[in-house]
């Protein structure tokens, strides 16, 4: 073999053809790539929420624009101040703003907001190191840290007024760390409050449409459940975290029914609250749920075991945020013991070779 | 004749509608734009020869060819010019009369320089002169069969070029009993096996039944995925009557073409992991390549031209070509009518894992089933964002692995791990994942390099080892000296005394 110096190496190179040639790219295979980006994702799940805020614009006011927005602006100022170059335009911040914005009630004041949204990404995500970093759903952390923060603003319900959309309830534009003032507000109580304090049942349908008191979000269960079909069948969610934590919650309640005829029914306990919104939206968020199917059911029956315990037995008349943020925090440990079965190998003999 | 008992049950469930429906299939698998309607209806034409021919030396997968011939030789077409070294090995043959001008290095298509003959192709030979140089097939017991297979050159034309005599006879222990052939195409884009089954079904046919002899099977199937209809229906019109040879229309999906994959998809048997398709009973050969054994028997003539698919929106006017072997890129791409100008990337086999080509001077190979062009429009990548755990690639990955969670460990650089937790030699780097991937994860290119990293450690950890026993072994040496340096002056001492 002789080296390339003078096999004609140098006389080779161009010239012989009579065609232009570009210049061509060396990159690695596979060289076709599907359609779906992580932004579109991202921008198809806030799309599908835009029903959910126009039913709480008809039920609580124009005001909750403002909530919404409130929420919104502090997820993304702070992703966009403090996350990584261009982080904002995937949308993930945009969901967590949003989806806050649903979980709090009508009238909430704006700065708290906008706290809740800046806290949740900040602490809820970048902390961790951003997109795909996080343990915990950085919308229900800044819930979780409004709820700690102002127990009393965010368990005022200003009462469903469906249709009057110009009307503004609530202290929207309460100034920050100022005692509140008194605010002439018609307040509701929630279904489930109304159940767990008065022992009273709100109507079925009342519950299905969504005219009910409540945090924007968990009023309307038909819209939510349409947003998250169409999810579903674009393939952008994972059907068995909310079809599991339903058929938990409502096979639990026919069972705690059997020995307690005061425990509400399965369709109360699963449109009531959170819980649709929560297993739709929340639980189902990509980063914070198991990869593996087999680990979907196992979290899905997880919140939904949580969320009638809370609601049976805690103090709180809700639980939806707490269950799905502890089973979050269970995820790697769900992930380890149901990755899949290999093609070609037994389940679970990883290393039959090794020993 | 084999007992049809053998032949799995159809499925159950949702699986058994997706089979009635679509055909029978394996799981998971990805749908990529399919792409072949640029060539699929055009009949295969014949190239001419080109001025020059390089014809590397390692064309096949095992040893590369041990070279004979000599610059300045004048060559027939057929003539050899490197000899099989060794058994997983065969020899490379001149495809055009004419004169080596040089033995050397060369551009090859797997991206390296590798030794190559390069041949001046004589414009006025008549390249048809020699007799026949493979036997006739008639008469020929099974091992003068293989050795004719081997001496002809034939590997699998499916992209792998594994030498096609050693599929053919398999350990004696090893049961064989049904062939399979491949016929999926599963790779975007690519239609020259299509052509061949619509082209040459007899000589398919012909070519299993050598097969079958070799094996001693008798029974064989043929998978063909049902976006080529046409190809079925030639199939099954042209099936020799004394021969047991199905024709299963599979689902469109890829990888359906993936060899464990058609396994699963036509007897419903998993390969286990780590190995071959006999242990399952099955010897999987392409339809190219079992064209290409009856081609050999036919004309008489060692393998030496293929068919390629050019094709691709980079390419003025695809087609599907009949070249020989060694032809360089930049003439196949010329009659083709050259590169538009909005080419990016020259890519041999098909889009999915087919190899990047950044000079248009590597040529043709036994094993290159397709040249596709691809423009900006399919080249165009947006940043790679971190993985949301969409679990896309796992429903995606026809092996079940767990692709998120390895691309995280082989951005860490833990390739063990990949391989002890996670089943990193299973993954066959057929793509799926990447090509899923909505954050634009290069995941199949992390594990190519982890599968080459845990090489290298291996190596490494080899090499440490010999390494330790070597110094441990001077060590001991050194001691057993000292200890003798130091009796020496007591004997002394004794001897003196």
């Amino acid at each position: 073999m002789r080296p390339w110096r003078g096999t004609g190496w140098e006389d080779r190179s161009g010239g012989e053809g009579t065609m232009e040639e570009p210049r061509l790219r060396l990159m690695a295979a596979p060289h076709l790539h599907a359609q779906d980006s992580t932004a579109r994702i991202m921008w198809s799940v806030v799309a599908t929420l835009v029903p959910v805020v126009l039913a709480a614009v008809w039920f609580f006011g124009a005001g909750v624009l403002l909530v919404i927005g409130a929420a919104m602006l502090g997820a993304m100022l702070v992703e966009r101040l403090l996350g990584p170059g261009g982080a904002i335009r995937d949308g993930s911040a945009a969901i967590t703003g949003l989806l806050l914005g649903l979980t709090l009630p009508p009238g909430f004041p704006l700065w708290m907001a906008f706290i809740g949204g800046a806290f949740g990404i900040g602490f809820g995500k970048l902390i961790f190191g951003g997109l795909g970093q996080n343990i915990f759903n950085p919308a229900l952390l800044g819930r979780a840290f409004l709820q700690a923060a102002f127990p009393t603003a965010i368990t005022t319900w200003p009462a469903v007024r469906p249709g009057e959309v110009l009307t503004f309830q609530g202290d929207l534009l309460a100034a920050p760390l100022m005692t509140p003032a008194e605010v002439d507000v018609v307040t509701q109580a929630t279904p489930l409050g109304l159940w767990k304090f008065e022992g009273e049942v709100t109507g079925l349908w009342d519950l299905f449409v969504g005219a009910t008191g409540g945090s924007l979000g968990e009023t309307s269960a038909i819209l939510i459940l349409l947003g998250g079909a169409y999810l579903v069948a674009r393939n952008y969610m994972n059907w068995r975290i909310p079809v599991g934590i339903f058929a938990t919650v409502g096979l639990l309640s026919i069972l705690f029914g059997l020995f307690d005829p005061t425990f509400p029914g399965p369709l109360f306990m699963i449109f009531s609250g959170g819980l649709v919104l929560g297993a739709v939206y929340m639980a189902t968020d990509m980063v914070t749920s198991p990869i593996t199917n087999g680990g979907a059911w196992i979290f899905a029956f997880g919140i939904g075991f949580l969320v009638v315990l809370i609601r049976g037995w805690g103090g709180l008349p809700e639980g939806v945020m707490y269950a799905i943020l502890i089973m979050n925090a269970l995820v790697p440990f769900i992930e380890r013991i149901t990755q899949p079965r290999v093609f070609g190998k037994e389940r679970g003999v990883k290393k039959a070779e090794a020993a | 004749m084999a007992t049809r008992t053998d032949r799995r049950a159809p499925k159950r469930g949702l699986a058994g509608l997706g089979e009635l429906l679509f055909g029978p299939s394996f799981r998971h698998g990805v749908h990529p734009p399919e792409a072949k309607g640029l060539t699929e209806a055009l009949p295969i034409r014949r190239m001419p020869f080109p001025e020059e021919i390089v014809l590397p030396l390692r064309q096949h997968t095992g040893a590369p060819s041990r070279v004979i011939a000599s610059v300045d030789d004048r060559v027939e077409r057929g003539d050899v010019l490197g000899v099989a070294d060794g058994y997983v090995s065969v020899p490379v043959h001149a495809s055009a009369s004419g004169v080596i001008k040089d033995i050397g290095w060369w551009p090859h298509p797997s991206g390296t320089m590798d030794t190559a003959v390069r041949i001046q192709v004589d414009r006025f030979a008549p390249q048809l002169t020699r007799p026949r140089i493979v036997p006739e097939w008639r008469g020929l017991t099974p091992d003068q069969v293989r050795k004719a297979v081997q001496n002809a050159g034939v590997v699998g034309l499916g992209g792998a070029a594994f030498p096609t005599h050693v599929k053919l006879n398999p350990p004696k222990e090893t049961a064989i009993e049904v062939l399979l052939i491949n016929g999926a195409e599963c790779e975007p884009y690519l239609t020259s096996d299509h052509r061949v089954m619509v082209e040459y079904p007899e000589r398919v046919h012909f070519g299993i039944r050598v097969m079958m002899q070799c094996l001693g099977v008798d029974r064989a199937v043929i998978g063909v995925e049902n976006n080529k209809p046409d190809a079925i229906a030639r199939l099954r019109e042209t099936i020799p009557e004394d021969l047991d040879i199905e024709v299963i229309g599979l689902t469109v999906k890829y990888p359906q073409g993936a060899e464990k994959m058609l396994i699963k998809a036509v007897t419903g048997r998993e390969v286990p992991s780590g190995k071959l398709p006999m242990h399952v009973g099955a010897v999987v050969q392409n339809v190219g390549s079992i064209a290409a054994i009856a081609e050999v028997f036919e004309t008489g003539y060692p393998l030496i031209e293929r068919i390629v698919t050019v094709t691709g929106p980079g390419v003025r006017k695809p087609q599907n070509l009949i070249v020989p072997v060694g032809t360089k890129t930049r003439d196949v791409l010329d009659f083709c009518g050259g590169l538009t100008p909005d080419a990016t990337e020259v890519i041999f086999g098909g889009p999915m894992m087919g190899v990047p080509q950044p000079d248009l001077d590597v040529p043709v190979m036994k094993g290159t089933s397709g040249i596709v062009v691809l423009t900006e429009k399919e080249s165009a990548r947006p940043q790679a964002l971190a993985c949301i755990s969409c679990a896309r690639c796992l429903a995606a990955c026809p092996m079940f692995l767990n692709p998120s969670r390895l691309g995280q460990m082989a951005q860490l650089g833990l390739f063990e791990r990949m391989a002890e937790e996670y089943h990193l030699e299973d993954c066959m780097l057929c793509g799926s994942c990447s090509y899923v991937c909505p954050s634009n994860i290069p995941l199949a290119q992390m594990f190519a390099l982890g599968k080459a990293g845990l090489r290298r450690a291996q190596q490494r950890a080899r090499e440490e080892q010999a390494e330790k026993e070597r110094l441990e072994k001077e060590a001991a040496a050194r001691d057993q000296a000292e200890r003798e340096a130091a009796q020496e002056p007591a004997r002394k001492e004794r001897e003196v005394a």
